[in-house]
């Protein structure tokens, strides 16, 4: 399997503070590729250096066989990569139509797709004609997923679409990513959650203080508990 | 989607920022002696409010899209004045005749280049002195009060420091007599021109592809370029717009004052500050009621109690401050 995104050394400063200090990483083409870390270890940052919201001060970014390193954020969208913020970055004056309009760039939208993303995003159907503000966390992550993937992309960046939700809700989102990764489109998982994680990651890259500390597949990882506690620990127990 | 519809109810827009308007009008009515005087009274405060926004509409969506609070506004008001000045004047013959057409074959050309030449230097203005400090408050500043300070000595060199008498289309002098009730022709004039710029803007924000990413850029311009769209290049648009607007805004203001001078601007940018706080920053409807009620309360208090006119509009915004800290229609902000 070739990768569709590789880090390599990707080093960004954020003011005067170095937060990513050589990070190296590569996400295969067609998998779920989780981003695992504690809290404070610069995944956030690593997904916001990928879309050039932070410029990535060393280091080379490929996707899909060209350095996006310093290129513009529209322009890193504009390649096929859709992202959702840990903030969901809805538009909370913006309906739901108006949500997912604005994320159709190439035109209208699809209503083909639109029925399928329907079938595991039903919140959004019901819901068409409100103020995204209006919805619940579990409704806005649900429309923050469907505007980055109302078109067709290569690349899913998704930060931490389980923080603040409910049991039964990451159960409904653990489906919904099953339903997505029967397409082929590769995503890039960040979470602190290890079910979650564990439920859906095919590779999995472990950060730590702006390094990349373990990566490999899934499955190891999930199989060895005393490299799960040494790799995860503190973050481990802040979901029990 | 029509059937999705049914589902619940979309709660319509907040109507209680509108009902202000006839509210301060209403509890005026038993304050002002005569009838008369507070329809024209009214019909004043709605055109100059009508006019504000025009001037203040611009700046609104400027900070709403780009954070940036251009205190060089304020120029292109007094420029768009001059500039319709330097082409009313020398036609006079036909704005002072009494044939509407003659009078309006003067002002159509004096509009249209007092917003191309404002539209224009708004977007150098944004290239040469905005580009440059894009997230930098502090020089955003100092920069656009710098660019004010340059602006308004050179018009200084071009138009010279004195006032310029300016009077207004014969047509448009003298008042629509109901009875005892006389409305001025040129406040109708006004508000008609600030409901056809309040009604385009809401169309170009609710019904267009680019007016979509204007709201939407408003709330998390972040979010817009992740989602592939050059914030920036519809910030240039608006900016120019906002301007273009800005000078339309400086025209009818001289024509309603038949007057034009070189701080003509920086005065009404107080009242304008006023009314993007009130309306909420970045928010056009927020704009529109502010302005009218800043026109309102102006009138209203300039009438009943002249020497605490500007004052009672301070008052206006912190008692609408103290109700809604982020004005009238806040805008959710990242
Ligand atoms: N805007 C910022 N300014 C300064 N420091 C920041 C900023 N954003 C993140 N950091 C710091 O960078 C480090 C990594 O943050 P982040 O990438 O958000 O971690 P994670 O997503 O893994 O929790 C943290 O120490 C955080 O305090
Ligand atoms: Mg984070």
């Amino acid at each position: 399997m070739s990768n569709l995104l590789a880090l390599a050394g990707v080093n960004t400063h954020i003011g005067h503070y170095h937060i990513l200090q050589g990070v190296d990483f590569v996400v295969p083409h067609g998998g779920l590729t989780v981003l695992l870390g504690r809290n404070g270890a610069g995944k956030t940052t690593c997904l916001r250096t990928i879309m050039g919201l932070w410029k990535a001060s060393a280091g080379r970014i490929d996707f899909d066989g060209a350095d996006i390193s310093s290129r513009s954020t529209p322009a890193v969208a504009q390649l096929g990569i859709g992202y959702v913020p840990e903030s969901m970055g809805i538009f909370a004056g913006l309906t739901v139509r108006e949500n997912l309009t604005l994320a159709a760039r190439e035109g209208p939208i699809d209503t083909r797709r639109l029925d399928w993303m329907f079938g595991f995003l039903p919140a959004l159907k019901k819901f068409w004609h409100l103020p995204a503000g209006h919805l619940s966390g579990g409704q806005k992550q649900m429309l923050a997923i469907a505007r980055a993937i109302i078109e067709p992309r290569k690349l899913l960046l998704v930060d931490e679409p389980t923080k603040g939700l409910a049991p039964s809700i990451i159960a409904h989102m653990v489906e919904a990513f099953r339903e997505l990764k029967r397409t082929d489109t590769t995503i890039l998982l960040v979470e602190q959650n290890f079910d979650f994680a564990r439920a859906l990651g095919d590779t999995v890259a472990v950060m730590d203080s702006g390094r990349i500390v373990h990566s490999g597949s899934m499955r190891e990882l999930a199989d060895d508990e005393a490299q799960q506690q040494k790799l995860l620990g503190l973050s481990l127990d802040a979901h029990q | 989607m029509s059937q999705t519809k049914d589902a619940l109810r979309v709660p319509g827009p907040d109507k209680i920022p509108l009902a202000l308007i006839p509210v301060i009008a209403l509890a005026a009515l038993p304050l002002i002696p005569s009838l008369p005087t507070w329809v024209t009274l009214t019909v004043a405060g709605l055109a100059m409010g009508m006019m504000i926004f025009i001037m203040a509409s611009g700046l609104t969506l400027v900070f709403g899209l780009m954070d940036v609070m251009n205190f060089a506004h304020g120029a292109f008001i007094t420029i768009g004045a001059f500039v319709a000045t330097s082409v009313l004047l020398p036609l006079a013959g036909w704005t002072q005749t009494d044939s509407l057409w003659m009078n309006l074959a003067a002002l159509l050309p004096a509009i249209l280049a007092a917003m191309a030449v404002t539209g224009a230097l708004g977007l150098a203005f944004e290239r040469v002195i905005i580009k440059p400090v894009y997230g930098q408050h502090l020089k955003q500043i100092l920069i656009t009060m710098g660019g004010l300070i340059v602006a308004e000595q050179s018009i200084h060199v071009i138009w010279g420091p004195d006032i310029i008498a300016l009077s207004k289309p014969a047509t448009l002098r003298g008042s629509f007599i109901f009875g005892d009730i006389a409305i001025e022709k040129y406040r109708v004039l006004a508000v008609i021109v600030g409901l056809a710029v309040f009604a385009a803007m809401f169309l170009v924000l609710n019904r267009t592809r680019v007016g979509l990413l204007i709201r939407a850029g408003v709330e998390d311009s972040e979010m817009v370029e992740s989602l592939g769209y050059r914030i920036r290049r519809v910030f240039i648009g608006v900016f120019t717009a906002g301007s273009a607007l800005a000078g339309l805004g400086g025209v009818m203001w001289a024509l309603y004052q038949e007057t034009v001078n070189s701080a003509m601007g920086m005065q009404v940018m107080i009242l304008i500050f006023i009314v993007i706080i009130i309306g909420g920053l970045g928010s056009v409807g927020g704009c529109f009621i502010g302005a009218l009620l800043v026109g309102l309360v102006a009138n209203y208090v300039g009438f009943l109690a002249p020497k605490i006119a500007l004052g009672s509009n301070i008052l206006l915004m912190v008692l609408i401050l103290l109700w809604r800290p982020q004005g009238l229609y806040p805008v959710a902000k990242r």
